[in-house]
């Protein structure tokens, strides 16, 4: 008896589970007569990254409404959080793929991206991603595309701004070795600082298991006379290493790469400390272009807040994917598989005015190409030094 | 000039480590178990005080009184619910009892809260000089509450009646049990001051370093676990000194051997436990057959 009752319970259950999987994702859906093209956003809404999520979908849910404005492509933007997880970005991946994803528009950080953009490849899929930076992400895979500039990019970047514009300043760098985002640009960072003479004085690994406490990396970079700390990662941790400097009454310069992005907007955190923070980043608030204008002005009317670095991926992602699918001629009735071959033939050869750059254009490879700037945060604002 | 900052880094880490050890070892030695859920109960401690400072406008005193009230309530309800059931139970059910525990009140904090991580505001702001060091208030005052907390816990064992009713629990549960003392109640006692403690550590922990999410104890847990095993667990001046040497080894093997922090810190712990078996304070207890 007991035995089919647990039968009973057992089938109930999967009935339960079954039924839960099958429920359609809620949409942000248009209304237009022509059918839309699926696209799929992954990136971490919740969880230490989530601030690059979050603005990354903003800025992409914008950029699809302007777009079915216009009429022409129609396109359907649905999201997914992977809290920038590989494993969870893979379940993402998933659940989008049987909501009928066509286009991939992510994943937004390297480690899920890498992931998932495997998954991709095989399926082929389509995939562009607005802001996983490593090389790792479209290495080998000719259908992984970048929106933003790659790694070795940001870290020969960081070192040629840093050797040109704070000639003979002492650099310590802290990075977590156990990311492969932040060590690529290390790696590349500390080549580049090597050959342009540029003299690094202080290296101080972290691991995630260890990322709480920097007192022992601040005092080996004071003490080895460092003014300028380059910090290749993300804005959680310099936000505690900005804290934990400020308490010890040290001030070098911080120079970041695009993952200190967002440290404005975190919660909690006195942006105060940020003053002077130097990063690099492809987009600024305050440039004085009317379409850049625009958005900031449509994303903080909407939203509440300044449109960061990863917002203004999220919006030229889309803009990417819906020029590309006009230039393929793909319509909404093809298969993934098919509009996946379509537009890799079509990359090489667009050319995409957005927010992060004038003419961007891809190679086969899937990088882009396009440079990094650096700003500085002066009364919270990022502005051109 | 540089060692003795790392030095005094490696203290404050210590301290906390410490304050977590406390709880470890207060647990293990009265109730034979290892609280593996110990680590969380300070995570849940942090985000009281954090909660009670941030949407109900508590001074700072009165957030760290509510986060103990709270913890130590937890304590209390997590040992009998999830612990007493099990008190004959052979060990290894508890221990994983206690794992279950603490994986409850880790996705608990990421439902009610989300896994996003909080700044924690310092509780003490600034720092003294001293020439060249610049030591944090908020360090001094982590050591100083780890000293005081060592010393009045050794004091309620040694003096007070349910100090030495811990003690007789420790040594014999039967015989303490048939000189009238109520072991159950003792045990329950130890569960809700070790939670207690746990909330000060939460505090203390979360301020020193600014973050707080739903796996800010595990870490500090395991790394407490380890300094009350190299102290010698069950003893209260061994948690003490095992947290403040751990908390050193780990800070000076992050300054000069940076890629092997972690390796070196349980390398040293190896070694040890291979010379002296029972910790570095622990007493070496026979079997009796």
């Amino acid at each position: 008896m007991k035995r089919i009752v647990s039968v009973v319970l057992a089938a109930m259950l999967l009935v339960c589970c079954l039924s839960a999987c099958s429920s359609a994702p809620a949409s942000t859906s248009n209304d237009s007569s022509a059918a839309p093209f699926k696209i799929g956003g992954i990136g971490p809404l919740t969880g230490d990254a989530a601030i690059y999520g979050q603005s990354v979908m903003n800025g992409a849910k914008i950029a699809v409404e302007e777009i079915n404005a216009k009429g022409g492509v129609q396109l359907q933007f649905q999201e997914e959080d992977d809290v920038a997880d590989g494993e969870k970005g893979v379940n993402a991946y998933n659940t989008l793929m049987d909501w009928g994803m066509q286009v991939l528009a992510g994943p937004v950080t390297t480690g899920s991206a890498i992931a998932v953009s495997t998954e991709a490849y095989n399926d082929r899929v389509f995939a562009i991603t607005p802001s996983a930076s490593s090389v790792d992400v479209i290495d080998g895979k000719d259908n992984m595309f970048q929106v933003c500039f790659t790694d070795p990019n940001q870290g020969v970047g960081a070192a040629d701004y840093i050797s040109t514009n704070m000639a003979g300043s002492k650099v310590a760098v802290i990075y977590r070795n156990d990311d492969a985002y932040s060590q690529g640009i290390r790696d590349t960072f500390v080549a580049e600082a090597a050959a342009k003479g540029l003299e690094v004085v202080y290296e101080g690994p972290f691991t995630k298991d260890t990322s709480t406490d920097f007192s022992v990396q601040l005092n080996g970079a004071q003490a080895a006379g460092a003014d300028v700390i380059f910090l290749p990662i993300y804005y959680q941790p310099a936000s505690v290493i900005l804290n934990q400097a400020n308490v010890m009454g040290y001030a070098p310069t911080f120079f970041g790469v695009d993952g200190m992005d967002g440290i404005l907007t975190m919660k909690g955190f006195d942006t105060s400390l940020a003053e002077g923070v130097m990063l690099l980043t492809p987009f600024s608030a305050d440039a004085a272009d009317s379409r850049t204008q625009a958005f900031v002005k449509t994303y903080t009317e909407r939203y509440g807040e300044t449109p960061n670095q990863f917002a203004a991926d999220g919006y030229d992602v889309i803009y990417t994917i819906a020029a590309a699918l006009e230039a393929a001629g793909c319509t909404p009735d093809m298969s993934a598989a098919d509009i996946c071959e379509a537009m890799i033939k079509v990359m090489p050869t667009i050319s995409v005015d957005g927010l992060t750059g004038q003419g961007m254009t891809w190679s086969a490879s899937g990088e882009v190409s396009k440079a990094p700037m650096a700003v500085v945060i002066r009364d919270g604002v990022y502005v051109t030094p | 000039m540089k060692f003795l900052s790392d030095l005094i880094s490696g203290i404050s880490l210590g301290s906390v480590y410490a304050i977590i050890a406390l709880g470890y070892t207060m647990v293990y030695g009265i109730a034979k178990m290892l609280n593996f859920a110990h680590g969380d109960v300070i995570m849940i401690g942090g985000y009281v005080s954090y909660c009670a400072m941030f949407y109900l406008g508590f001074p700072v005193w009165a957030a760290v009184l509510l986060a103990m009230l709270v913890c130590t309530v937890l304590g209390i309800v997590i040992e009998g619910l999830a612990y007493k059931p099990l008190r004959s139970a052979p060990s290894l059910a508890v221990l994983i009892t206690a794992i279950g525990v603490s994986y409850f009140l880790q996705n608990s904090a990421l439902l009610i809260w989300k896994a996003d991580t909080k700044v924690y505001p310092s509780i003490v702001d600034g720092s003294l000089k001293l020439g060249q060091l610049t030591i944090p208030y908020v360090t001094l005052l982590t050591v100083a509450a780890c000293v005081v907390i060592m010393i009045g816990l050794s004091i309620f064992t040694s003096k007070s009646k349910m100090g030495k009713a811990m003690r007789a629990c420790s040594e014999d549960k039967g015989a303490a049990q048939l000189m009238g003392i109520n072991v159950n109640r003792t045990i329950s006692a130890t569960f809700a001051i070790g939670s207690a403690l746990a909330a000060i550590a939460g505090v203390l922990l979360c301020s020193s370093y600014y973050t707080l999410n739903p796996t800010t104890g595990s870490m500090p847990g395991i790394k407490a676990f380890t300094a009350a095993v190299f102290g010698g667990i069950g003893s209260i001046p061994g948690a003490f000194l095992g947290g403040i040497l751990l908390g050193v080894i780990e800070s000076i093997a992050k300054a000069y051997v940076p890629n092997l922090a972690n390796a070196v810190v349980f390398a040293v712990l190896i070694v040890v436990l291979l010379v002296k078996p029972s910790g570095l304070l622990g007493k070496v207890v026979r079997e009796k057959v």
